[in-house]
């Protein structure tokens, strides 16, 4: 929904992000080990204590670790006791920062800290991820996350939208840019490799990575005064389609396009885009959902191409694009988050800095 | 710093699963080789299908059969099959629109390699030799050059009861690491010391440690040998015998604050009647041969400790 529609809500704005290093493995870290360093970046940003945030949210999938809620002792990284407001999603932190800007909105707390993380490193992921699918006719058979990604991408090219030399730009694209993102996992020129699963090639797929994420939220004025130029969030909405694979279009990506009408996307130019396309394809199928031509600047960080931290690479969208405005090298930034296979759910939140 | 440490974790779990009026019929149907769709309130017919239309949520109950031969409309090679999935040798994923369906199947396709398949090519289901009620009963797909085949033209009657729950295995092998802070705490205890970690803010120290002040949310590094003896600060009988637990009933279960903790661990109290237990009674542990960690603690003979030394520790 967009601020339009509601008249007399809060501003409410991203005022700080931060985020670590992604890598391929982090034994040496238990998930808060990982996560604390970002917690303290995040709050050091504002200046806040984690006694003066009012609303704590978090994203995570026990299923990475194979542990039962293991989010609970991701907890002691935030300093849980006095007792705090608190609430968890399993699910990308993106959907954690949806959660937190309702409460924000309700006017129960004037800031929030979203937090997610994601260790993929002690399981094999693509098996992993085979536990979300439709538990009664698809994740018998065990269809990995690269191949169900192949069908879309084979999907693309019968349509007639891609062929496998389109879908290598992209990746290359993504590790190119990505040199500038010293948190980013494949940086630089990365060989297209060979099929994982045919038309997708070890270079059209994600690197497998570990890492955590954090944004802070504040509503109004408390917002200018935490950051000098807040990423105002304008509009945010998440859809979600079909559970089915072979009822929906996968050339098409029709909740990320009607989730960015309802943010209000569509109402003006963006100058920036930050994309959740974990494969090459995907990229592909978004630009075209949410009509971005050239002058959209798309994933200046290198994207989920570049890296991948399960649970936390949707929020790492939604803090790039606030991290641009927050430097003034955006004005306008859509940010997109995306999970389940084949883009099954989306999330767009459309950020705006002040006018300069 | 010691060598984290790793260990194989596997998280396996049979899920048992009920099924719904509709995919009941379905999972029934193709135990006797009969592949049933639904269909839509607009005409459409769903395969697999759902108890609920996916466009406008109306609950669907119209069964109708299609055919057990289709055309595929999306494809991808895999040429490492991997453990679970429908065939050992590489062969294609495939979502299959069946003759007489508006949606498609997914599958597999066994076929001799990526240049034999194409999208918009005919195949035909593969049934499983044993069936059993699940989407696995149809073993996979294969090419196919001839007719069409009827809606419900292979069924093979049975008199088995209608299906209507499903048992779907699941294993996940992880490799578990600790993490630096526990992983401390564990090569400690393997030579029968109990470390702890120091908060720099609040000076609590944690056992066993997790990296992190729960309280004032910073890293703790600072390790601090604790106990061995400690005290009991609260505790429970158990009367009741856990299935596999080489335990006589009734006893007792204790929170014991180790000499130097900032809070207490679990621990089972042997050495002493389990009526003579009580909070404050002084403790140590008790090492069996090539254990991991304590087998209990028994009494030390001290006087108990005070109440006001232990009381913040409850």
């Amino acid at each position: 929904m967009t601020r339009e529609e509601t008249p007399g809500v809060r501003d409410i704005a991203i005022v700080a992000f931060a985020q670590t290093d992604v890598l391929r493995t982090t034994d040496e870290l238990s998930e808060v080990e990982m996560l604390m360093p970002v917690l303290h970046s995040v709050l050091d940003r504002t200046g806040l204590k984690t006694a003066d945030i009012g609303f704590t949210c978090s994203g995570s999938s026990d299923y990475l670790a194979g542990r039962a809620f293991s989010f609970t002792l991701a907890l002691d990284g935030v300093g849980a006791w006095p007792p705090i407001s608190e609430s968890h999603v399993e699910m990308d932190g993106a959907w954690a920062l949806y959660e937190a800007w309702t409460k924000l909105l309700t006017g129960d707390a004037d800031t929030a800290l979203v937090y997610s993380y994601g260790k993929s490193s002690p399981g094999s992921l693509r098996d992993v991820l085979t536990r979300q699918l439709d538990p009664y006719y698809v994740a018998p058979l065990w269809p990995d996350s690269v191949a169900l990604a192949a069908l879309q991408a084979q999907a693309l090219i019968d349509a007639g939208e891609a062929d496998e030399s389109a879908l290598a730009t992209i990746g290359t694209r993504s590790r190119r840019v990505a040199t500038l993102n010293s948190h980013a996992q494949l940086r630089g020129t990365v060989p297209q490799g060979d099929y994982a699963v045919r038309p997708l090639r070890t270079g059209d797929c994600p690197p497998v990575g570990d890492g955590a994420a954090a944004v802070i939220l504040a509503a109004g004025e408390r917002a200018r005064e935490l950051c000098s130029r807040p990423a105002w969030i304008r509009g945010i909405d998440h859809r979600i389609e079909a559970h089915s694979l072979g009822v929906r279009d996968l050339t098409d990506s029709p909740s990320t396009r009607l989730a960015a009408e309802r943010a209000g996307v569509f109402e003006r130019p963006v100058d920036t885009a930050e994309l959740h396309a974990p494969f090459s394809a995907q990229e592909i199928v978004l630009r075209k959902a949410l009509r971005l031509d050239d002058s959209v600047r798309v994933n200046l960080s290198g994207g989920a191409l570049a890296a991948n931290p399960m649970m936390a690479a949707g929020l790492i969208r939604m803090g790039e694009a606030a991290a641009r405005i927050h430097r003034g090298e955006s004005d306008r930034a859509l940010a997109h988050a995306t999970s389940g296979p084949c883009l099954q759910q989306n999330l767009v939140a459309v950020l705006e800095g002040d006018a300069r | 710093m010691p060598e984290v440490l790793k260990a194989p974790l596997v998280v396996e779990f049979p899920f048992t699963r009920s099924l719904g009026p509709v995919q009941s019929a379905f999972l029934t149907g193709l135990r006797e080789r009969l592949v049933l769709g639904v269909r839509t309130a607009d005409g459409r017919t769903l395969v697999p299908p759902v108890e609920y239309d996916p466009v406008t949520a109306e609950e669907l109950h119209e069964l109708v059969e299609v055919a057990a031969t289709g055309t595929v409309t999306t494809w991808a090679w895999n040429h490492a099959p991997r453990r679970g999935q429908p065939l050992a040798t590489p062969f294609a994923w495939v979502l299959v629109r069946l003759d007489g369906a508006g949606t498609a199947l997914l599958h597999a396709l066994d076929a001799p390699g990526p240049d034999a398949v194409h999208t918009g090519m005919r195949v035909r289901i593969r049934w499983a030799e044993n069936r059993t009620g699940a989407i696995t009963d149809i073993a996979c797909f294969e090419p196919h050059d001839g007719e069409p085949g009827r809606p419900g033209g292979e069924r093979q009657e049975s008199d088995g009861e209608r299906v209507t729950g499903i048992v779907a295995p699941a294993r996940l092998d992880y490799t578990y690491s600790p993490g630096r802070a526990q992983s401390a705490y564990i090569e400690a205890l393997s030579t029968r010391r109990t470390v702890g970690e120091r908060c720099p803010s609040c000076r609590k120290v944690y056992v066993p440690p997790r990296g992190a002040c729960p309280t004032c949310g910073v890293p703790t590094a600072e390790q601090v040998e604790v106990g061995p003896r400690g005290t009991v600060t609260t505790f429970c009988i158990v009367n009741i015998k856990a299935k596999n637990l080489d335990i006589e009933v009734p006893y007792v279960y204790a929170h014991i604050a180790l000499d130097g903790a900032g809070l207490a661990l679990h621990g089972r109290i042997g050495g002493i009647p389990y009526d003579q237990v009580r909070m404050g009674l002084r403790v140590e542990p008790v090492w069996t041969d090539g254990a991991r960690y304590p087998d209990h603690y028994r009494p030390t003979g001290e006087p108990d400790a005070d109440y006001d030394a232990y009381k913040e520790l409850l």
